[in-house]
C-alpha cells in the first residue's frame, strides 16, 4: 500500500493501475464505515470543499456532498445558474475568488472538455474532475468497475460492452481507460451515429447489434442516451432506439450464461432497459449508487494526504 | 541498529497466560465480553488471548472483532505517510458489550485515543478496558494507562519495542532496537 501518483483526479487517462488498486482498497474500507450505525470518520475535518457544479448534476453531486460530509470535511455548494458567471466573470476568476475563502479542494462540473485539467494549472488547490463535456467522468468509472470487481471477483479479463450514446459520453470514455488499464476487454455498442469515428484506435471492438454483443459480454454497462447533448438528430425516435438497442429480459433469458447489467443512472425506463431488466437481480445499478459514496470517499481521501 | 531481546518464546508464554488469566477472573463467561484487536498488530495479540481462554480455560464463547483506526488518527496529514487503512470486522457489535480493546505496544496513547472514538460509531459499550502486552510507561502524551498490561518496559524516545510473533516472524520474542 502506498500513495496515488497524482495530485489532481483530472482523468483515468493520468492514472496507473496501482493507483486504481489503491482506490479499490481504500473504498472497500470506507464501504464498511458507510455501513455503521454511524457513518462518519473525522479524517477530513480540517479540509474545505468546494462543489462548482457549471452543469446540472443530481446524483454525482448528492454522492460526494455526502462522501465529504461522511469525511467531516466542511462542504460549500456552488450551482452556476445562481452565479456571477451569468454577469461575465471568467472561470479562473470565479475559483479564485472561491479560493480565496480558504478553501483546499474543488470538485467541479463543466460542460467543456478539459476544463478541470485548464483550471489545475491555474489554481492552487486539489481539483477532482466530476464531468467535463464529453471528455472524462473519472468516479463515475472507478465505482463502475469497483462494482464489477465486486460482483464478478475481478476485472481483468472481463468481456465488458458499452452499450449507447458512446459519442456525447464521458462515462465511456472513462469507463474504456479504467477497464483497459485493469485487463479487461472492451466493446462498444450502438448505432453507428452515435460511435465516433476512430474509436479503434482505443484498442475497443465495435459491434452494431445489440444481440451479439450481449452474447459476447460478461458485463453489460448501459448508457443512457443524452438528448441533452445533441444538436442533430442521430436516429429517427426514441421507439425506434428501444427497439432496436433496448434491452429487455427475454432478450437476457435468451443467453446461455448471467451476464451483470449496470447503467450509470438516471435511466430512461423503457428506453435502453426494460423495467423487467432494471427491477432484476441481474442490475447492480443500487449497487453501483452505494460505492459511489465509497469511491468518492477514497479518493478525496487520498488526495488530502497529498496536499 | 543493535537490538536487546526484553522478552523470550518461554516469557511471553507465560505473561499471556497471565493475561488470558485476568480477563478469565474480571470477565467470568465473557457473555457479555468483546475482545477488539486493534489492526494490524493488535490482532494476533488478541487472537493468542482467545486461544488460551478457549483451550486452557474452556470459555466456550469468547467474541473476537478487529477494529482498524486509520480513519481517526489525529496525524493524518500532518505526517510523510499515507495512512493506508486495514480490514474491520466488527459484526458482533458493541452496544451494552464490555468492551477489551487489545494492542501489542501502548506507546503515546495516541492510537488508544482514536480507538476510543472509533468503538464510538458502533454504538455506545457498557465499559471499555484497555490491554497491551508491552506498556512504554514514561512516553505518553495523553492520559491514558491500560487496565491488564504484560510488562513495562522503560524506553528512550529513539528505542523501538518490536513485538515478534511466530505466526509472521518465525519467533515469538520481544526486542528493544535501537533506531
Amino acid at each position: 500500500m502506498s500513495e496515488l501518483s497524482v495530485k489532481h483526479l483530472l482523468g483515468i487517462k493520468y492514472l496507473t493501475e496501482a493507483d486504481i488498486q489503491l482506490i479499490f482498497d481504500t473504498a472497500t474500507q470506507f464501504k464498511e464505515v458507510i455501513n455503521r450505525p454511524i457513518k462518519k470518520v473525522p479524517s477530513l475535518r480540517d479540509i474545505t470543499i468546494a462543489n462548482l457544479f457549471f452543469e446540472n448534476s443530481t446524483r454525482t453531486k448528492l454522492s460526494f456532498e455526502l462522501a465529504q460530509k461522511r469525511l467531516s470535511a466542511d462542504v460549500i455548494n456552488f450551482a452556476s445558474s445562481m452565479s456571477s458567471l451569468k454577469k461575465g466573470e471568467t472561470l479562473i476568476d470565479t475559483v479564485n475568488n472561491i479560493l480565496s475563502m480558504k478553501v483546499d479542494m474543488v470538485v467541479m462540473r463543466h460542460s467543456s472538455p478539459g476544463a478541470a485539467s485548464f483550471l489545475s494549472k491555474h489554481v492552487d488547490a486539489t481539483i477532482i474532475n466530476a464531468g467535463d463535456g464529453a471528455h472524462e467522468h473519472p468516479t463515475q468509472a472507478l465505482l463502475d468497475t469497483f462494482s464489477i470487481n465486486e460482483r464478478l471477483g475481478g476485472v481483468a479479463g472481463k468481456k465488458v460492452v458499452i452499450i449507447g450514446d458512446i459519442l456525447h459520453s464521458r462515462v465511456a470514455l472513462s469507463n474504456i481507460f479504467a477497464l483497459q488499464k485493469l485487463g479487461a476487454e472492451v466493446c462498444v455498442c450502438g448505432p453507428k451515429t452515435l460511435i465516433p469515428k476512430h474509436i479503434t484506435s482505443l484498442g475497443v471492438k465495435v459491434e452494431t447489434d445489440v444481440n451479439k454483443a450481449l452474447k459476447w459480454c460478461d458485463v453489460a454497462n448501459v448508457l443512457r442516451v443524452q438528448f441533452e447533448r445533441m444538436s442533430a438528430s442521430y436516429f429517427p425516435s426514441n421507439r425506434e432506439y428501444a427497439a432496436f438497442y433496448g434491452i429487455t429480459k427475454p432478450m437476457l433469458d435468451a443467453l446461455d450464461k448471467e451476464i451483470v447489467i449496470m447503467h450509470p443512472g438516471p435511466i430512461n425506463r423503457g428506453v435502453e432497459l426494460s423495467s423487467a431488466v432494471v427491477d432484476s437481480n441481474q442490475a447492480i445499478i443500487l449497487d453501483q449508487v452505494e460505492n459511489g459514496v465509497a469511491i468518492r470517499m477514497a479518493v478525496l481521501y487520498l488526495l488530502a494526504a497529498k496536499n | 541498529m543493535s537490538q536487546k531481546q526484553l522478552l523470550s518464546a518461554e516469557d511471553l508464554r507465560i505473561i499471556l497466560f497471565r493475561l488470558a488469566c485476568q480477563l478469565k477472573e474480571t470477565h467470568g463467561d465473557f457473555s457479555k465480553t468483546v475482545l477488539v484487536g486493534l489492526q494490524p498488530r493488535g490482532v494476533r495479540l488478541a487472537e493468542r488471548l482467545l486461544h488460551i481462554l478457549q483451550h486452557h480455560y474452556k470459555v466456550a464463547d469468547v467474541k473476537l472483532s478487529q477494529l482498524d483506526i486509520t480513519f481517526f488518527r489525529d496525524d493524518f496529514r500532518r505526517s510523510d505517510k499515507v495512512l493506508n487503512a486495514n480490514v474491520n470486522d466488527m459484526e458482533v457489535g458493541v452496544e451494552n458489550k464490555r468492551i477489551v480493546l487489545i494492542d501489542d505496544v501502548l506507546y503515546t496513547g495516541r492510537s488508544i485515543r482514536a480507538a476510543l472514538t472509533a468503538i464510538d460509531s458502533y454504538g455506545r459499550p457498557e465499559e471499555v478496558q484497555l490491554l497491551t502486552l508491552i506498556d512504554r510507561r514514561f512516553s505518553r502524551h495523553l492520559p491514558i494507562q491500560p487496565d491488564f498490561c504484560g510488562r513495562q518496559v522503560d524506553a528512550i524516545q529513539n528505542e523501538r519495542v518490536v513485538v515478534c510473533w511466530q505466526e509472521e516472524d518465525n519467533e515469538d520474542a520481544v526486542y528493544l532496537v535501537n533506531k
